[in-house]
């Protein structure tokens, strides 16, 4: 059976890109207000599962080839990542670092090595919510 | 500060990260594993030395300083289980190798396998009782996976079972967690010692100890162990001798730290009620075991005798009792390693589990046979092997403790674990063969060969009792004299 969807497909368009650039927003807004990776990273998954919902496996495929567990592998090994990358540098194991840069354009911005870590966060986040709703929905 | 604490911890995350990108290539997938865990046996070997030297290192995560940031704490103890752990994963990845089966190792079993390890290292390693719970989930987490692979039938039953019992578990840990978090504002375990010895334990403190003490006696399997024997006989042999020597294993270490560090002071309660709980742990493992009629049965009925065997030491809790814990502790690890291999392998030979149906073993491989014999006296305490310095201390500090009845039970059960694996013996290696020697199906040499360290390990244990000696007694002095563990961390 084939069901009238159009309503849907249309609000979706629109609708997709607002919570995926909140997603964004939440993510770095984590820094100093509320968010971070774990929270941005469940909106941005929502969106995709979202897309799932609404349009076929097959047509979602073709534009994000992704294979999702790897996608929160990828996720882990940025973060535990970021994690070791202090013990290169003697510091004890955690530990993370910031500072003031200025980029032409953007002006001064304020780059942190924890946002990597919580970009491992959001990746494996993403990565686990939607393996879980596919696996869910497949059938036989 | 010393950054090497924290690589039993993260480097088989790592490696297990990056073995689910090679899905695909196997081959490449058992060299990269066995060599992680080559390594982090070695690492945990060289801390190990240098805590001899330097005393109790420790390390804080970003640098905050305990009480305020989650930290790892290397004592000789956690380090000796850290080391043996890693030992016997190591020989247990080349047993699966030649047996687990392409289907399970596509099926992520190195990386989840990696996990495990991670997280049995990281609860020996931690020095927070949060993190600790968090290291005993990601242990739990990579078993719900292994318990459940193969994907046969009576294996969707069990992991279950499994699954929902160390939910409610979990779930009383947390519950635990919040009682003493909001009793004593803290949840550095040298900090929460510290304050508890403050305030004196009084009877709200004692209520709180108890229900930890039901967490750990869930996953040790402390009495309340009546999930264990169906759950540890459902997956591969090498995924069940991993449960057999880490996870409970993991649970008694949790109980040996928490009522030796945290709550020590109220012990006419809390370790009269281990005692107890041993005491009807090793009964009822006892009759397990002598009910059983398939090797499974016997096998995981053995390892509850094991558990309350090693529980009667922290009952007893003298110096000497904790010694024979420790010294018991490393070879249980071992030798139910050992033994599930074992079994395992009797079970791909004969495609039988009841031990009647299979006779005359010890024909077609001999040298299988005697290894099995090795294990058997291991277990019951036989003096050169492994479990006789365990038991003989373990019995001596019950004799210091004046508990003769914990005593008894514990040497009485020495006796039932020989009958019970002296049947094993006796009705499946002995006898008549029932496969002619052109039939039978070959041992794979990667399974000889984790037989043979095994066993090796079993009599360096066993022989070389006194070259550990002096890890083993950095580690009980340790847990006797808190103040050692609580100075290492909260004072610079």
């Amino acid at each position: 059976m084939k069901i009238n969807d159009v309503i849907l497909r249309t609000v979706v368009k629109g609708v997709v890109f607002i919570i995926l650039t909140l997603g964004v927003y939440l993510f770095f807004s984590g820094h100093n207000a509320p968010g971070g990776g774990f929270i941005g990273g469940l909106v941005l998954g929502s969106g995709i599962v979202l897309l799932y919902i609404t349009y076929d496996l097959e047509t979602v495929h073709k534009k994000m080839p992704f294979d999702f567990k790897k996608v929160a592998a990828l996720g882990v090994l940025l973060a535990t990542g970021s994690a070791i990358g202090s013990l290169y540098f003697n510091a004890p194991f955690l530990s993370q670092t910031d500072g003031y840069f200025n980029i032409p354009i953007l002006g001064e911005k304020h780059l942190t090595t924890v946002t990597i870590f919580e970009a491992g966060v959001a990746l494996t986040v993403i990565g686990t919510l939607v393996t879980i709703i596919l696996s869910i929905s497949e059938d036989e | 500060m010393n950054n090497l604490i924290v690589l039993p911890l993260i480097i088989p995350i790592i490696t297990g990260i990056i073995l689910v990108f090679l899905r695909s290539s196997i081959m490449l997938q058992r060299v990269i594993s066995i060599i992680t865990m080559i390594t982090v046996s070695v690492i945990s070997f060289l801390l190990l030395d240098i805590v001899q030297t330097e005393g109790i290192i420790r390390l804080d995560f970003s640098g905050w300083l305990p009480p305020f940031g989650i930290l790892f704490v290397a004592d000789s103890f956690a380090l000796l289980l850290v080391l043996t752990a890693s030992v016997v994963t190591t020989i247990c990845l080349l047993y699966a190798f030649s047996t687990i089966g392409k289907d399970n190792e596509k099926m992520f079993f190195y990386p989840f396998v990696m996990f495990l390890i991670a997280g049995v290292n990281g609860s020996f390693l931690t020095g927070d009782i949060f993190n600790l719970f968090v290291c005993f989930e990601v242990m739990l987490l990579a078993s719900y996976v292994l318990v459940a692979m193969g994907g046969k039938k009576v294996q969707l039953r069990e992991s279950l079972k499994y699954v929902l019992i160390n939910v409610v578990a979990s779930w009383l840990f947390l519950v635990a967690l919040a009682f003493l978090y909001g009793t004593v504002k803290t949840l550095n375990m040298a900090h929460i010692a510290e304050r508890v010895a403050e305030a004196g334990q009084e009877p709200l403190l004692t209520t709180v100890a108890i229900l930890f003490l039901l967490v750990f006696g869930l996953k040790a399997g402390l009495l309340l162990f009546f999930w264990l024997p169906g759950s540890y006989s459902v997956p591969p042999a090498a995924v069940q001798a991993l449960f057999s020597a880490l996870l409970t294993k993991v649970g008694i270490y949790a109980l040996i730290r928490t009522f030796t560090l945290m709550f020590p002071l109220n012990q006419e309660i809390t370790h009269t009620l281990i005692g107890i709980m041993a005491g009807i742990t090793i009964i009822a493992g006892c009759l397990g075991a002598l009910s059983g009629r398939d090797v499974y049965t016997i096998g995981t009925y053995n390892v509850i005798i094991g558990v309350g065997f090693i529980l009667i030491g922290l009952a007893a809790g003298t110096e000497t009792a904790m010694t024979g814990a420790v010294y018991y502790l490393m070879h249980d690890m071992v030798a139910k390693a050992l033994l599930f291999l074992i079994i395992g392998m009797m079970v791909y030979l004969t495609d039988e589990t009841i031990i009647k149906n299979m006779s005359g073993l010890i024909r077609n491989y001999p040298l299988f046979g005697w290894i099995y014999f090795i294990v058997l006296l291991a277990l019951t305490g036989i003096p050169p092997l492994s479990g006789f310095v365990g038991k003989i201390l373990i019995g001596q500090g019950a004799l210091e403790a004046e508990s003769y009845i914990l005593l008894a039970i514990g040497f009485a059960s020495s006796i039932i674990v020989l009958y019970s694996l002296l049947r094993i013996f006796l009705a499946s290696f002995f006898g008549e063969t029932t496969i002619s020697f052109e039939d039978r199906k070959r041992i794979p040499k990667g399974a000889y060969s984790s037989f043979i360290l095994l066993a090796i390990s079993i009599v360096f244990i066993g022989v070389g009792a006194e070259s550990l000696a002096v890890y083993v007694k950095d580690a009980v002095n340790t847990l006797i004299n808190p103040s050692v563990y609580i100075d290492a961390v909260l004072k610079e």
